[in-house]
């Protein structure tokens, strides 16, 4: 059932590309506004350049979250699949899975390029790629908590975001915090280690609350 | 009770003052809120039962 | 011997709740009022100046338990809300939605108050302290409870819906003040401003718990007040959809 609904999933983001390629193009602009924002000084990018890659990657997360049950939701699958006999916490976990593919990994995989705007070195890019390839995930996860919270809403995207944004503030701080510390020379360890357990946590619950949220939405 | 003092707030009068009259405003806001929110409804449970 | 059983579970109901809300309110709204004045009188007439902060710190007074409220209002909030939805009672997710808006006040109030303390004893407006940030986090964690339920019309999917976001929020506080601290300590490089309360005299503390008894008596009153209003308007919309389909 796992991997039919990930196959599935990414069948259907293939053909709604635009729409895929859209959130990754936000992130760059974001990310590129920053510097027009505070001026070109090379110091002061490379001082903020983790903090605005892990906003810019929060706020396409939030942009992309509406995706993921809207489209099921719109032609009456979401309501198949809940009433299928497999756990709905696998074909959540899927769903998920198959989102973060299409909307995280590109994120993770621009990021390091984006960095190199910001002047950072060879070891604070590894870094920076290393703590979004954990974050993502937990972005993923926890926001489909808030997009199965408000399926079929008005309010659309920026609800989301009042819902989700404070509970991804871990994540932030974690994420950006172990950039930080390579670009110290510090130890970025804890930090990974923190963002890993958030990683773990959020894989065993965060699937619980959105199958839950699924069937409040959807009875 | 010197009221000057009082009023000066050994020169942090604005903070002190500002604070408890910021507090006055919301907690009353609330309850004056509240009391229109009661009035409202019994205007429109008459209103329902006519 | 024969025991006549008080049957509480007669309150459960919404509209017999009503009347005895009604009943309640001004046994504390009353005490409340009583205690304001007392605790405001203690704080400043009987309290002295503080050695190190003057008489800015005074603002305490209503600053720590407007704080205080916030958060148990909080706990409170979803405690209710996860009773409302596990045992589907209504009038449990009714007594969150009321509990909502004044944690959220209080929160807020204590943003200000916070603010305006800072000022005067350590110079900037706001401070990026463990303490104030995970408060501004926490009226997020409100206006996202709040935006939530009114974002939706049906009266039971919002109460399920606030109920998850509530249990997901309360359980998420401890590891978002624990990030918050941490970020604290990370950026040790920067000025850290802790806002301290002063070594407190009898008469001071005394004030405060006065104050922090008042503000909750108040925030019983005020609650039950709305509690009334929600039952009455969700009785209202009943009554109109009954009317519209026949």
């Amino acid at each position: 059932m796992f991997g039919w609904i990930v196959t599935r999933d990414l069948k259907l983001a293939w053909r709604g590309r635009a729409d895929v390629l859209s959130t990754l193009f936000f992130f760059v602009i974001v990310v590129s506004l920053f510097p027009l924002g505070v001026g070109p000084e090379t110091q002061l990018l490379r001082a903020i350049a983790p903090g605005v890659v892990w906003v810019a990657a929060l706020l396409a997360a939030l942009l992309s979250l509406g995706r993921l049950f809207a489209n099921d939701y719109r032609d009456g699958t979401l309501e198949q699949l809940l009433l299928t006999p497999q756990p709905l916490y696998l074909v959540v976990l899927g769903k998920t899975f198959a989102h973060w593919l299409v909307s995280g990994m590109p994120l993770v995989l621009m990021a390091p390029v984006l960095g190199l705007q910001f002047d950072l070195p060879p070891n604070v890019l590894l870094m920076l790629f290393i703590s979004l390839l954990i974050g993502t995930p937990v972005l993923s996860l926890i926001g489909s908590i808030g997009a199965a919270l408000t399926i079929g809403l008005r309010g659309g995207g920026v609800l989301i975001a009042l819902l989700i944004l404070p509970l991804y503030i871990p994540v932030l701080v974690f994420g950006a915090g172990a950039v930080d510390a390579s670009i110290a020379n510090g130890n970025p360890q804890a930090n990974v280690y923190l963002l890993g357990a958030v990683l773990v946590l959020s894989l065993v619950f965060a699937p619980w609350a959105t199958s839950a949220a699924l069937r409040i939405s959807l009875e | 009770m010197d009221w000057s003092n009082a009023l000066s707030m050994g020169g942090y009068g604005f903070y002190v003052w500002g604070s408890y009259l910021t507090s006055l405003i919301l907690i009353g806001g609330e309850v004056l809120l509240l009391l229109r929110r009661k009035r409202k409804l019994r205007q429109d449970s008459q209103d329902l039962h006519d | 011997m024969s025991h006549r059983k008080f049957n509480w579970y007669k309150y459960a109901s919404p509209a017999a709740f009503y009347p005895l809300a009604g009943k309640l309110v001004p046994w504390f709204a009353i005490p409340a009022a009583l205690l304001f004045i007392v605790g405001l009188y203690v704080g400043f007439v009987i309290a002295p100046t503080d050695a190190q902060q003057g008489d800015a710190y005074r603002i305490i007074f209503i600053h720590v338990p407007a704080a205080w409220m916030g958060m148990l209002l909080y706990v409170l909030m979803a405690v209710y809300a996860a009773i409302g939805w596990a045992f589907n009672a209504r009038l449990a997710s009714m007594m969150a939605s009321s509990l909502a808006i004044t944690g959220a006040m209080f929160t807020f109030l204590s943003l200000v108050t916070g603010s305006l303390w800072g000022k005067p004893t350590w110079g900037t407006w706001w401070v990026w302290d463990a303490r104030m940030t995970s408060t501004l986090i926490l009226l997020f964690l409100y206006i996202g409870f709040i935006s939530l339920q009114s974002a939706i019309d049906d009266a039971r999917r919002a109460d399920r819906a606030g109920a998850v976001l509530a249990v997901v929020g309360v359980i998420n506080v401890p590891i978002i003040y624990f990030s918050v601290q941490w970020w604290n300590t990370l950026h040790q490089g920067a000025t850290i401003r802790i806002l301290n309360k002063p070594s407190m005299a009898p008469p001071m503390l005394a004030a405060m718990l006065i104050m922090v008894a008042a503000c909750w008596l108040y925030s019983i009153a005020v609650v039950l007040v709305r509690l009334r209003c929600i039952i009455l308007e969700r009785e209202q919309n009943a009554a109109l959809i009954a009317s519209a389909s026949t």
